[in-house]
């Protein structure tokens, strides 16, 4: 008997598609500008990349996980090929122009890798950690997923960008938590991080710290282990803010520039202001579908890509804002729900890493345009411009519904 | 790796839980900023999308006392530009230097505009000339931002003959907009500077106007009319006391040649009718900006045309403060109008070792009061200010008015120089207890010494001597008229002295300037000059008619040799404008 079936997990491609819809056509509004520039069109291509997004994911999702587990090495590899390629090869482009994200061949730019690399890693690190009988108990333990993060994490931060980045330590430690590797240990391997942000107020830091020997005292790991992690607090904690202190005010700005050049540290502010007056002046039902005057007239900086979601707030105000943020917590609370039902560890983590690296992606970048995350240069799944991340977008849907449809207590989706 | 499903199940709740808390805090977030800051946001947005470009208004017109304009508004242009930043103010006033001659003193100006108030469009001519304004129109395109617009312009019919009275206006300068007066002024407004301009700047400013456009984060203007326009709004005329055509005439008689000041008024009233100084400047040239060679040109001019004669320039008095002395001596009950002095004029006087000249060697022998003023002899005043006492002398002069200014309503009038009581005190400080004599007395009689009057202060006080003792407050733009009581002195007592001042022009030292059918009253004075020993100032004061005062005129030459050549410029501005008055009402002054 052929009977056609439609996939199982139907709600997902659908959210996916509503939120890429919505997406374009803020694309479109952000070109409707009273003093017209090539954003005016690029929304057709935005469309272009979302059909060739939505027919790989579809060609995706008739394949296998086993097949997916087998090529994660690969695409690990040649994802991380690339990424050393673009040191030598790669351009920048538009905020960016000074960084290497772009893989160009004969001056077209063909994408950035970066975000094929996020993908990439997800599946090795799923790969890896599926594979560990038990759950690292050990810092020291932790050393292969690390070792696997690490390596394409340095590549980008070479490019440099520092958003992308985030997005590697949102699916590290996620994974590591799905995998279930204790809070202590994921604690104690956050930590130099925390250390390092909290490193601003001395007294906070000085807490920090005390609950970390506390913690140190309950856990009792290695001695090693011990003095590693005490060393690496302090020297972010204490150390780091006291070299930051002897830098000139220039020098900071070049390495905060170095670290993510997208932002012109001097321009950043004003970026953070009109982007929340922009939301702000929105108010509860909007100026319009288009009529947004911060992003008509310009005030509105990178209103297509980095800055997409102001333009939402803007135009179509708090019940929009809603909308599209209760798309993205339907779409997100649907994965995890995959990932909690795939039939074997390895789909497991890869649906839960795709859906660590969308939080991120969305909490840093809506977080960013209303002024609760500072600025790092990071696109907004299905709405920010931009070709490979579209791709991407859509491939880790097809890696979503494919997981899905060999989900435990499921019919094979697509079978004819 | 423990995949058990109930672990799994664990840890999908707590990522739940983490996705779902995390949305609230973002959609909280954007609560926060929507719905309860909304109003501080939209009001941000405003700010930025709207700029206000402001409309110019015309100040208010200032009438004479016929309904003559002495201050109007002519149409001009001004050229200001909504700027980006500095750079991009520069680069368009570069711009604009290829097309037409822009000075250094121009870009600097609008810099420091633009700094001052950014978002307002910076003024980068405030007086453009026609050439430019089509030029730039034909050019729109090529420069986002720039506003032309027309603004009035300040225009005197009779420049230079009024500029001692109106002043003139200008754009507000950094000091200015530091002081509280002018807190709610704008950098590229015109002000008033001088004169009544400045004085009644209150009433002469209009309310600016606004015109609202939408621009574009780089300053570029998108829409007009974004908002409807708040027009500019005019004041009402001011209406002065001033009559333009003996003001006209006044600047006439002084030419080219003639160095002083002159102060015309109505003596009951205060009402000045005339008032100049000599050399005059255009204050039409100062309008929009002052060339710098025009500039150069009157601040090199050693006759100095900036600094006004009537009301700033202070002189010795000399013979005209005579009447002061007389006044004094009588209020004291010293002398009458017929008293004669113990020793008669053989054309000098001793007192102790030293001999105090009168102005005529040859003496006038034994005169009385009214002939010595007839006269101006020196050696009667001599003795009557002896008699006086340096004491009463000085705290008669002060209670005159010597110490004080007129109260004329312009900016800056300087007050008169006169010693203080008491006297002894105010010499010794000044020379030393053993540095002075009584022998000032004698100088201070006859209008000498440390005595320094301005025109405007001796015209009011011989309001006092035309009337009844009681002198006017010089009043330019209409007002409540005031008058203060200076002196008291009999019937007989004042007409004895009016008398005397109407034989001074009738026979005494202004005889030349006697006029055909009218009676005038007054007093020449010859002062000796600091600056220079040989040319005098001349002073006249008087009035006429003499029985029925309705012209008081002040009149000091600088370097004038002689009161009776202001007397005779004095003469000629009573008969214009009591002869104009005849034609005007023949039925009024029959006589």
């Amino acid at each position: 008997m052929r009977t056609q079936r439609i996939p199982s997990d139907w709600p997902l491609p659908v959210l996916a598609f509503l939120l890429t819809m919505f997406g374009i056509a803020m694309v479109y509004s952000a070109g409707q500008t009273d003093v017209p520039s090539f954003v005016e069109g690029i929304w057709r291509t935005q469309l272009v990349w979302f059909l060739l997004g939505a027919t790989v994911a579809y060609g995706i999702s008739r394949t296998s996980v086993r097949l997916l587990e087998w090529g994660s090495v690969w695409v690990y590899l040649g994802a991380c090929g690339m990424l050393l390629l673009l040191l030598f090869f790669g351009t920048g482009a538009g905020t960016a122009a000074s960084t290497k994200s772009w893989l160009a061949i004969g001056g077209v730019r063909l994408g950035q890798p970066s975000e094929l690399a996020k993908i990439a890693v997800v599946l090795m690190l799923a790969r890896v950690l599926s594979a560990q009988r038990v759950a690292p108990t050990s810092l020291f333990g932790l050393w292969r997923p690390a070792a696997i993060t690490l390596v394409p994490w340095v590549l980008i931060m070479a490019q440099p960008d520092l958003g992308t980045g985030i997005v590697f330590l949102g699916i590290f430690f996620a994974m590591l938590f799905w995998s279930g590797v204790s809070w202590p240990l994921l604690l104690m391997a956050a930590s130099p991080a925390i250390s390092l942000i909290l490193a601003f107020g001395p007294g906070v830091w000085g807490a920090w710290f005390f609950l970390l020997l506390a913690l140190l005292w309950w856990v009792r790991p290695a001695w090693l282990e011990t003095s590693v992690l005490i060393g690496a607090n302090i020297a972010m904690g204490v150390v780091a803010p006291l070299l930051w202190d002897q830098l000139n005010p220039y020098q900071q700005r070049r390495l905060l520039v170095f670290l993510d050049p997208s932002i012109d540290p001097r321009a950043s502010g004003y970026h953070v202001i009109q982007s929340q007056v922009a939301i702000g002046s929105g108010g509860l039902f909007g100026k319009g579908f288009t009529d947004g005057s911060q992003k008509r007239l310009a005030f509105l900086p990178e209103q297509y890509t980095d800055f997409i979601f102001p333009v939402v707030g803007e135009e179509l105000g708090f019940l929009g804002v809603t909308l599209a943020l209760g798309l993205f917590c339907v779409l997100l609370l649907r994965t995890v729900r995959i990932a909690s039902r795939s039939s074997t560890p390895f789909a497991s983590l890869v649906a839960f890493g795709l859906t660590a690296a969308w939080f991120t992606h969305i909490v840093v970048n809506v977080g960013m345009t209303v002024g609760l995350m500072p600025i790092t240069g990071i696109p907004l799944p299905f709405f920010s411009y931009g070709g490979s991340f579209m791709l991407s977008c859509w491939i880790a849907v097809g890696i979503l519904v494919l997981v899905s449809s060999e989900g435990r207590g499921k019919a094979d989706a697509l079978v004819i | 790796m423990s995949f058990h499903p109930n672990d799994v199940q664990q840890r999908a709740r707590v990522a739940s839980a983490l996705v779902f808390a995390g949305f609230v805090l973002l959609l909280g977030a954007f609560f926060r900023t929507q719905v309860l800051q909304n109003a501080r946001y939209v009001l941000a947005s405003e700010e930025n999308r709207l700029r206000e470009i402001p409309l110019p208004a015309p100040r208010g017109i200032i009438y004479d006392r016929n309904g003559k304009v002495i201050a109007e508004n002519l149409p001009g242009y001004s050229i200001s530009l909504l700027a980006r930043n500095e750079d991009s103010l520069r680069t368009t006033m570069r711009r604009i230097g290829e097309l037409v001659a822009v000075s250094p003193e121009q870009v600097g100006s609008a810099v420091r505009r633009y700094r001052r108030d950014r978002t307002r469009p910076t003024v980068l001519f405030g007086d453009a000339p026609f050439a430019l304004v089509s030029i730039l129109e034909e050019r729109r395109v090529d420069y986002p931002g720039l506003i032309i617009q027309s603004a009035p312009k300040r225009h005197y019919p009779d420049g230079p003959a009024v500029s001692a009275i109106v002043g003139y206006t200008g754009e507000i300068n950094e000091l200015e907009l530091e002081q509280e007066p002018f807190a709610d002024y704008k950098a590229g407004q015109q002000v008033g500077k001088d004169g009544i301009e400045r004085q009644y700047e209150s009433r002469l400013r209009g309310r600016e106007g606004v015109r609202f456009v939408e621009v574009d984060a780089r300053g570029r203007v998108v829409r007009e009319n974004a908002r409807e326009d708040l027009l500019p709004e005019a004041p009402a005329p001011l209406y002065t006391n001033i009559d333009l055509d003996l003001q006209r005439f006044v600047a006439e008689i002084f030419g080219d040649s003639l160095i002083g000041g002159v102060v015309a008024m109505e003596p009951r009233s205060g009402e000045v009718l005339a008032l100049f100084s000599a050399p005059t400047f255009d204050p039409n040239r100062f309008i929009g900006s002052i060339p710098r060679s025009y500039w150069d040109e009157l601040q090199q001019d050693e006759r100095r045309p900036l600094y006004n004669k009537a009301i700033k320039g202070t002189y010795p008095p000399g013979s005209i403060w005579k009447l002061a002395t007389a006044i004094s001596a009588m209020e004291n009950g010293l002398v009458d109008i017929d008293d004669r002095m113990a020793t008669p004029c053989t054309g000098g006087y001793q007192y102790g070792n030293r001999y105090f000249r009168c102005w005529d060697k040859k003496g006038h022998g034994d005169v009385t009061l009214a002939e010595a003023i007839e006269h101006s002899c020196d050696v009667y005043f001599y003795q009557l200010g002896l008699k006086i006492g340096l004491q009463r002398m000085i705290a008669g002069g002060i209670r005159l008015g010597a110490r004080e200014r007129s109260g004329i309503d312009l900016p800056s009038e300087v007050r008169s120089l006169y010693p203080t009581d008491p006297p002894k005190k105010y010499y010794d400080e000044r020379f030393g207890s053993q540095g002075w004599s009584n022998a000032v007395t004698l100088n201070l009689s006859i209008g000498q010494g440390e005595n320094s009057q301005t025109v405007v202060n001796m015209a009011r006080f011989y309001t006092a001597l035309a009337t009844d003792g009681q002198a006017a407050r010089p009043e330019i733009v209409r007002g409540q008229a005031e008058r203060r009581r200076l002196f008291t002195l009999t019937d007989v007592q004042l007409k004895g002295i009016q008398d005397a001042l109407t034989n001074v022009v009738g026979r005494g030292t202004a005889a030349g300037s006697r006029l055909q059918g009218i009676a005038v009253a007054g007093k020449t004075g010859t002062a000796q000059n600091a600056q220079d020993a040989v040319a005098d100032h001349a002073w006249f004061v008087g009035y006429a008619p003499a029985g029925e005062p309705k012209i008081v005129v002040a009149v000091m030459l600088e370097f004038g040799l002689h009161g009776s050549r202001a007397a005779r410029i004095a003469t000629k501005i009573m008969e214009f404008h009591l002869k104009q008055r005849v034609v005007a009402m023949p039925e009024v002054d029959g006589e």
